[in-house]
């Protein structure tokens, strides 16, 4: 329960911070936001990492699954990344 | 090692942090994209570091995988779809989310046989919680997709999904119930329907959601694939997870309440009211009624002879303008103003376009610098000082309706006070109602003129009217 209440309170605070940044981005730059934290969410991909890894707790069933969502997770990281450089490229030209 | 690997993942969300950051300037933005890139990279090291990864042949074959797919998806989109490109990312992260929650819970089964887990509630209700909001982000940003690129039309069906909603809801909350204070290590089956049961609930959440609500969808599910990679980080005890799905849910949520006030409606309004057009919409005949011998006609010459006077002139991109791919057009057009001495303005509106932001990509992409690209708080004093306002393929937020009658479904919404121009003309590609159902009063004023048609065909023929002038 201990562990549980440290991570309730990261996360609350996470989500202060989050506003707090993200209500400074003008409306102009909203697309490229939506598809940066697109990439950020990714992060997920962590948690398949470890799934996939191989080691004795893991099953058949789960590896496939970790794979999956590896490959998943993969597709918003790139995807995500590169098509907001894409965009941001275009606002910067002026 | 166990310290060295919470340390990488602290840096990672300080590298997401900043940014975010940078993205508060276009000028910082594309530096602080690749802060964001490189602290994903550290996340990802310092995940193969972590004792549990003994062997990285199947890894491997996952990343292939989805970077081939992501970087195709990436180099091949057009800037007009990214709202349909940002709703399928939205669902393949709470999809990568809801598989890594299913794995996770395989995996606790084996190591309690080892005698190395002991479930508790908050596990147990962490692992709920993951597979919801994954599963309801993967399915509902599909929906999302389908609609957004006109396959899905609005449904007229909203009672029987608002049924199976709540028919889903209580099932779960039975399911969920059980499976907490049952025995959470051995009921696969169980976990199996309640994954089937939430990707229901992602479906019938979405399908009555007009297709102007867009918008709001699409930022939610945004938020939500943030919130379902926070819940994976409560499974999987990782604190880099849930700070990282946090500020991503922060940031969708932000965007949502933004344009549910562009649009004057309340969350619960949009999520459970159905689609305006069909419920407050009027009726093929009552709107040609409307219009009938009201609307004066014009043609792409006149407006060429009306812009070759203006000193100041007002483009209005609304979601026509994507639809036609008009953005270059557009630009070329203000470049000849501009030459002509001109001054020569963008008003956005939060809501034009299928997403936020929409409409600055677009003109983005056209190389419109953005300082030209104007926010409607802003923009509208300026109007009553515009000799031309040309609305390109926008209806409902130029509708004067919404600040002047109080029975318009639509009233109490911010609208661009277009009508106050000299000279309004809209282009457009008939009379039909925007996405509220309702006719514009815009189109039959005094000061309005219409020219019929495809944005860009229009745009196009009036770059060569004015080049013959």
């Amino acid at each position: 329960m201990e562990m549980f209440i440290m991570s309730l309170t990261i996360f609350v605070l996470a989500i202060f911070v989050g506003v707090e940044v993200i209500n400074k981005v003008p409306p102009t730059l909203h697309t490229p936001l939506m598809s940066g934290t697109n990439a950020i969410s990714g992060i997920v991909v962590v948690g398949a990492i470890l799934s996939s890894g191989g080691s004795e707790h893991t099953t058949v069933l789960s590896t496939v699954l970790g794979v999956a969502a590896i490959a998943l997770a993969t597709i918003n990281i790139v995807a995500g990344f590169m098509v907001t450089d894409r965009m941001l490229n275009m606002f910067k030209k002026k | 090692m166990e310290i060295l690997i919470n340390l990488g993942y602290l840096v990672a969300a300080v590298l997401f942090i900043l940014g975010i950051k940078g993205m508060t300037t276009p000028k910082t933005a594309v530096r602080g994209n690749q802060f964001s890139a490189s602290g994903m990279l550290i996340a990802v090291i310092v995940a193969l570091l972590d004792h549990n990864v003994v062997s990285y042949e199947y890894i491997i074959i996952g990343v292939l995988i989805g970077g081939t797919i992501g970087g195709i998806m990436a180099k091949k989109v057009a800037m007009t779809d990214m709202p349909e490109m940002v709703a399928a990312l939205n669902g393949i992260g709470g999809g990568a989310s809801l598989l890594v929650a299913a794995a996770n819970y395989l995996e606790s089964q084996k190591l309690a046989e080892m005698g190395k887990f002991v479930p508790t509630y908050d596990w147990s209700i962490a692992v709920i919680l993951s597979i919801l909001i994954g599963a309801v982000t993967l399915t509902g940003s599909f929906v999302a997709v389908g609609k957004l690129k006109g396959k899905i039309g609005d449904s007229n069906k909203v009672k029987l999904f608002k049924w199976i909603v709540k028919l889903c809801l209580l099932t779960l909350l039975a399911g969920a119930g059980y499976f907490a204070a049952v025995d959470p290590l051995h009921a696969d089956l169980l976990v199996a329907g309640l994954i089937v049961l939430c990707l229901v609930l992602g479906v019938c959440l979405v399908m009555p959601i007009g297709g102007a609500d867009m918008p709001v969808v699409v930022s939610l599910l945004n938020s939500y694939s943030g919130l379902a990679g926070a819940a994976a980080g409560f499974v999987l005890g990782n604190n880099g997870l849930i700070i990282t799905g946090s500020l991503v849910g922060a940031s969708g949520i932000i965007l949502t309440s933004i344009m549910c006030k562009a649009m004057n409606r309340s969350l619960t309004n949009v999520l459970f009211g159905g689609s305006m057009a069909a419920t407050a919409g009027v009726s093929k005949s009552e709107n040609d009624a409307f219009y009938e011998g009201k609307v004066k006609f014009s043609s792409a010459d006149e407006l060429a002879m009306l812009l070759d006077g203006a000193q100041k002139v007002v483009f209005v991109p609304g979601y026509g303008l994507a639809v036609a791919q008009a953005q270059h057009a557009t630009r070329e057009l203000a470049n000849m103003l501009e030459a002509n001495g001109a001054e020569v303005k963008y008003a956005i509106h939060p809501v034009a376009g299928r997403m936020p932001g929409h409409m600055n990509v677009l003109l983005a992409e056209a190389e419109v610098p953005y300082d030209q690209l104007v926010e409607m708080d802003t923009i509208n004093p300026e109007f009553s000082q515009t000799d031309v306002a040309i609305v390109l393929g926008a209806n409902d937020v130029v509708n004067p309706a919404a600040s002047k009658d109080p029975n318009s479904p639509i009233f109490g919404m911010p609208i661009l006070d277009v009508h106050n121009a000299r000279t309004v003309v809209v282009v457009k590609r008939g009379l039909s109602p925007g996405f509220a159902g309702i006719p514009n009063e815009l189109f039959i004023r005094d000061n309005s003129l219409m020219v019929s048609g495809d944005a860009k065909k229009v745009l196009q023929d009036t770059i060569s009217a004015l080049k013959d002038l």
